[in-house]
């Protein structure tokens, strides 16, 4: 769990937990919840990211354990994890190919198929 | 007392049901979190890194085909169609929906197992050697013993805030194979010197961030004072554990602080205090578990063409010397259908793999089936005519590895990869491991080796006790690996000791294979085992080869 960091421009934060009714990992996106990680939104003020993990708080009926993550702008400008057990939670165990990565790969072939 | 068998499974139904209750509050608002997690751990219900884990515990390891094809279904119905067996012979899910798991608790009642107690500070499954009832050099069979205090131990309502989680083992055999030194209280059966039946107690063992061995508070209890003297013990360290720091909380640092015989003097005093109260109940039920445990109808048969096929098929010749213990019945081995095949996850089982073991302890093994403590399956007893037949049929199903006890038998925790304590990966470790002593070709001229990798401090794979033990922790947010040598979780107990600096993921193997590089040069002859030749040694030669800059 990434701890002792103040989001900012430097040291940007998403807000991860896991789902309530099923336990998968999810992240923060517009005050609701998403299950790809890539969709997340950055902090990049503390006090923002602050008022979000407040949020995300008060929706203990929806997910567990709120917390918020360090993170970095990818080239894309979307999220990506600065720490390997941030890597490891977006990702799925390396032992198997199901968890996140095969939910990504199908999303990724859907997409393909559009 | 409560009692979980088959027969008598309302108690776990009813608790299935309460935990549904609980399930749909927490779903409705009415619980928070911070109120319902204690609810679901006392359910054995974990939330992981990517998911809710379910522990159901297998009562020391024993499970019977019913209960296998049980959770072959949890596996197949509500995971992903495995389970992984665990270092306290438990079996966990790793990918359970929350709103599943009242109806998997439903599915183990029907067949009297159930998640109770396989978390929280409570007094743990208690576990012990896998080839209880069968194994040559056992004293008496410790099957009975641990039912006795599971049954007395579930919902014991004195214990179920104790100042921390409390673990029990029970070993019957002559060479201890149930870590009898690293638990809360080890019980060692044994006879005195008038040949009467009895239990060597230990307390004080554990592992985790302070790893330390129990020592004998009691020589010789008597058979009939085990429930008087075990509540006696957890009385005293429930009243002197502290509470005031989790990790300092466990037994361990009790004896450690207040010292032995300060605790036994206690414990002894409140001995005397609680046997008034037994009235001989609890042996009525210890005649009736014994005659449970009874041995089963042995077929006294010749071995047919056992040693035939021995002769003509070496893989199978192999697979004998390495997976087959001694049993106290002539014409019998125990079989371990180890979990570790080339590439596989230490202690993963499919629910195909769970149904065949089902099928082939009720068609070749008497009906019986362990866990072991080393994330292996155990089919005590086997004819050997039958052996050819059970190897063929656990072939087919990639469970034939030859390679119990030896170096690719790796003991690991689920680490970073699933569990959301740990500090870093413990699988990748494992199959690269195995992988590569595979390669080299090395596994049978190794002889018996011991690894164990836990990926935190909390040591769930033990690896304070492998010949090598590896820990897996987090260096400026990178994974990096210590390692520890001469551990020994067996025939003399023994706490590793950490080497030196840790090394990268990518650095452990071509340490360890310095390390047996090493042995191999040193040792006297093929039968000295890596830990013999540690102990004659010393650390010295090994360190060397693990930092050869600074040699």
């Amino acid at each position: 769990m990434s701890k002792g960091f103040t989001p900012s421009p430097a040291t940007p934060a998403v807000i991860t937990a896991n789902d309530l009714r099923q336990g998968h990992c999810v992240w923060m996106r517009d005050g609701g919840w998403t299950a790809d990680p890539r969709e997340a939104d950055l902090f990049e003020d503390e006090a923002i990211a602050d008022l979000a993990l407040l949020d995300a708080l008060s929706q203990g009926n929806i997910v567990v354990g709120p917390y918020l993550a360090e993170a970095r702008r990818g080239p894309d400008g979307r999220p990506e994890p600065t720490h390997f057990r941030e890597a490891f939670r977006r990702r799925g165990p390396s032992n198997y190919f199901h968890g996140k990565q095969a939910e990504f790969a199908q999303s990724e072939v859907e997409a393909s198929n559009v | 007392m409560f009692d979980a068998r088959p027969q008598h499974n309302e108690y776990l139904r009813h608790r299935a049901q309460q935990f549904r209750q609980q399930v749909e509050r927490r779903l409705n608002g009415s619980l928070t979190e911070d109120e319902f997690r204690p609810l679901r751990l006392m359910n054995g219900v974990y939330l992981q890194l990517h998911a809710y884990m379910l522990r159901v515990a297998i009562p020391y390891g024993t499970i019977s085909p019913d209960q296998m094809r049980t959770l072959a279904l949890l596996a197949k119905k509500w995971d992903k169609g495995y389970g992984h067996w665990t270092t306290r012979q438990n079996i966990q899910f790793n990918w359970p929906k929350l709103v599943d798991i009242p109806d998997m608790l439903d599915a183990l009642a029907d067949v009297g197992l159930h998640a109770i107690q396989t978390s929280g500070n409570t007094i743990r499954n208690v576990t012990t050697d896998a080839f209880a009832g069968a194994a040559a050099d056992e004293v008496a069979d410790p099957r009975p013993y641990a039912e006795l205090l599971r049954q007395w131990s579930t919902d014991h309502g004195e214990f179920q805030f104790l100042p921390r989680k409390f673990k029990i083992a029970v070993s019957g055999g002559k060479r201890d194979r149930a870590v009898i030194a690293a638990h809360d209280i080890g019980l060692r059966l044994k006879r005195n010197e008038q040949g009467e039946l009895g239990y060597q107690v230990w307390i004080g063992g554990g592992l985790g961030r302070t790893p330390l061995l129990g020592q004998v508070v009691r020589e010789f209890l008597p058979e009939g004072d085990l429930l008087p003297y075990v509540e006696a013990i957890i009385a005293t360290y429930n009243l002197s554990g502290r509470r005031d720091n989790k990790y300092k909380a466990r037994i361990k640092i009790t004896v450690a602080e207040r010292g032995l015989d300060v605790m036994r003097e206690e414990i002894e005093a409140e001995f005397e205090r609680r046997r008034k109260v037994f009235t001989g109940v609890d042996q009525d039920l210890l005649a009736a578990l014994k005659s449970l445990y009874a041995p089963p109808a042995f077929r006294n048969e010749p071995e047919g063409d056992y040693e035939q096929h021995r002769a003509a098929n070496p893989a199978f010749r192999s697979w004998t010397d390495t997976n087959l213990s001694a049993h106290k019945v002539d014409g019998y081995a125990s079989v371990t259908v180890t979990f570790k095949a080339p590439g596989a996850t230490p202690g993963d089982a499919s629910a195909e793999q769970m149904r065949l073991l089902a099928d082939l302890a009720e068609r070749y093994g008497h009906h019986d089936l362990r866990i072991s403590h080393e994330q292996n399956v155990v089919l005590p007893h086997v004819h050997k005519s039958d052996l050819f037949a059970v190897y063929q049929e656990l072939k087919a199903a990639g469970l034939a590895t030859a390679n119990a006890g030896l170096i690719s038998d790796i003991v690991a925790c689920p680490g970073m990869d699933y569990c959301t304590l740990a500090t870093a990966r413990s699988i990748p470790i494992a199959q690269d491991i195995a992988e590569h002593f595979r390669a080299r070709g090395l596994e049978e001229e190794i002889g018996q080796f011991n690894i164990r990798i836990s990926g935190c401090i909390n040591a769930c794979g033990h690896h304070h006790l492998g010949h090598i033990g590896i820990l897996g922790l987090d260096r400026a947010g990178v994974e990096n690996y210590q390692i520890t040598l001469g551990g020994d979780g067996y025939d003399i107990p023994a706490i590793g000791q950490r080497a030196g600096a840790g090394f990268p993921a990518e650095e452990v193997v071509p340490a360890i294979d310095r390390v047996i590089n090493a042995y191999l040069e040193l040792r006297e002859s093929p039968e000295e085992r890596f830990i013999d030749t540690y102990r004659r040694v010393g650390v010295a030669p090994f360190k060397a080869a693990l930092y050869p800059a600074d040699a």
